[in-house]
This record gives C-alpha cells, structure tokens and sequence, in this order.
C-alpha cells in the first residue's frame, strides 16, 4: 500500500484510502461482534453497549473498561485505566501535525474522532511515501481510510449484542490482530533508526508489561522514539 | 456488576469525551504553528514505536493460549514481519501472516 507505483490524481485521494482500509474490515469484525457480546454477557443494555462503541471507538480500552466493570471497580478507576490505555493517540495527534495541522479545525475535529491505531498508521505511511500530497488529499485519504472500517465497527458490535456468539476460538481469529499491526508497521521499517526504534520498543514494552493500563507502553514508547531521533543524528553525522 | 443506569452512562460519556480529547490534543491546538525539529524527529519514529511494544507480549504470550507460548503463533508473526519489510506491501504481509498461521495450525493439528 505505501509503495503502490501508480500515482493517484487528486479527487481519487479518498477512494485511494477506502481501498486501504478496506482490509481491516477484517479486524473490526471480530472484535466488534466480541465486544458486543461480552458487553451485554457484562449486563450492559444495548443502546449502552452500542454507546460505547460509538462515543468511544478503540478497541483496547473497551475491553479494558468493561473488565473493570465486570469486576466492579470504582468509577474512577475504570476511567483512568481506559483513558491511559488510550493515550498512546496522543502520539498518534502529536506526530499527525505536521501533516494536517492546516486543515480547518472541523475537519481536524473530524479526524480526532477517527483517529485509531487502523487509520492513522496507515495514513501516516501514506503521508511519509508521498510528501508531495497536498492537506485536503490527506484529509481525504485520512476519511477514507475511517470509512469502509467504522461501519462494521459499529454494525458488528450490534450483530454481536443481538446474536449473542462471537465467531469460534477455532478460527484463531485472535491472532488477526497481532497478524494486521505487524502488517502496518513492518513496511515502514526502512533505516537503522527505524530498526533502533522498534527493537527498544519490544524489549522496553516487554520489561514493563506488567505495568497497569497500557502505562509500561508509553513508557516504551517514548523510549524508542527517544532511540530512533537519537540513531537518525548519528548516521546523519556519520554521512556529513 | 452493580452500577446504576447513571453511572455506567457515566463512564462511557467522560470516557467518549476523554477519548476524543486525546485524539484531538496535539493536532486541535498546535495546528499550524511551527514545531522544534528535535520534535518532528522524535514524532517520525511514533508509529515504530508504538505498535511493536503494543504487538509483542500478544506474540509471546497469546490471548487464545491462556498466555502459553505459541510456536504457531510466532511463526506467523516473523512470517508476517519479514513479508512486509521484504514486499513493503500491508496486504501481502497480512495474507502472507495469516497463511502461515493457518497452514502452520494445520500441520500440527496433522501430526
């Protein structure tokens, strides 16, 4: 996807990200229909089940929030635990500015809202192969990607609180996660510092995987960008 | 679960709102304006530095295991990384990914 040869005219920006999203329709089905089901197993009622996938839209602190639930732990904790699982996005907004900070604010509005791991790594990829895309192409590249992948997002979960099963464990559809992020991010390692960035990131993420809520992640995280800033100002003062 | 109607609609609006006001920190107030470079550097390496630390206890100690190594499993996610460094290409390393682990499973469950 970020080394399709064929160059996209400027209308088809948006039908170029439907076409790279459409994969992860494969991703949102199970999880989605999962969440509904356990959501209502959980006791949740549907337009409460259904608000959360809407209001919400990311996977990992839904999860996490309604373990917490089930185990009725306070609702502050619940929030807390949810929200810093989600602020890994706050990177993901930080490092989206560079390339959509002059949109107008509704359409960054906009994107803020659709801004989970699926789009915005692809869009990033995207963006970093071709600089030359103009800020309403990557706003309608960034749409486009959000738009096959949200309604099965939201469809799904409803298909999972109605029918009440989630697809068989035999399908190892699990492991389509693991499988569809490794897919995203293996293409855009292409430099020393890319390599430096992601080893710190598994080993710093593995160390502190036991850390509550995703903060062993950031933690990891902030880490291999540390590493991967620190390897590009080398090789470039080795190349000088 | 004890919660009342209230306080679970509770959680799931502070948690929506909270949600989109992560999302839309950086990119809602910086916008335009110019960033340090050391910046910009350390944001380049965000994607490489989040998904692989987030991917990698899901490898080693998968969900469906019950936290048991997986040799399956592994093999398909080094299956998966080498195709898409090699093709450069998301849905090749995808099929690529989930054809081993298939044909992986099937191999062992012939054995």
């Amino acid at each position: 996807m970020t080394t399709s040869t064929v160059k996209t005219p400027a209308k088809s920006a948006y039908w170029a990200g439907v076409r790279d999203g459409a994969p992860f329709i494969l991703m949102a089905v199970p999880f989605a229909t999962l969440f509904g089901v356990i959501a209502t197993d959980a006791g949740l009622t549907l337009a409460q089940a259904m608000g959360f996938t809407v209001l919400v839209i990311a996977g990992a602190a839904q999860f996490a929030a309604l373990q917490l639930m089930v185990e009725n732990a306070s609702i502050a904790f619940v929030l807390l635990a949810a929200l810093a699982v989600n602020l890994r996005m706050a990177m993901y907004s930080a490092s989206l500015v560079p390339y959509l900070g002059a949109a107008p604010l509704w359409q960054r509005a906009c994107i803020a809202y659709l801004n989970f791991d699926q789009t915005y790594i692809t869009s990033i990829a995207r963006y970093e192969a071709r600089p030359e895309m103009t800020v309403p192409q990557r706003v309608q590249y960034f749409l486009g990607v959000a738009t096959p992948i949200t309604p099965f997002w939201f469809g799904m979960t409803f298909v999972g609180i109605v029918a009440g099963q989630a697809i068989p464990d035999a399908w190892a559809l699990d492991f389509i996660l693991p499988i569809m992020f490794l897919a995203m991010v293996a293409p855009m390692i292409k430099s020393l510092a890319h390599v430096t960035a992601a080893a710190v990131s598994v080993s710093v993420g593995l160390l502190l995987v036991g850390m509550p809520a995703g903060t062993g992640l950031l933690i990891a995280a902030g880490a291999a960008m540390l590493a991967g800033a620190l390897v590009e100002i080398w090789t470039e003062r080795r190349g000088a | 679960m004890t919660y009342s109607t209230v306080e679970i609609w509770t959680i799931i609006i502070v948690m929506g709102v909270g949600t989109f006001l992560i999302r839309f920190s950086f990119l809602g107030l910086i916008g335009d304006r110019p960033m340090p470079s050391f910046v910009l550097r350390l944001l380049r390496y965000t994607p490489v530095a989040v998904l692989p630390g987030m991917v990698a206890p899901l490898v080693l100690w998968p969900v469906a295991t019950d936290g048991q190594f997986d040799p399956v499993r592994m093999l398909a996610a080094i299956a998966t990384v080498l195709i898409g460094i090699w093709t450069r290409n998301v849905l090749w390393a995808i099929l690529g990914g989930a054809a081993t682990l298939y044909a992986a499973m099937g191999i062992t469950a012939l054995l």
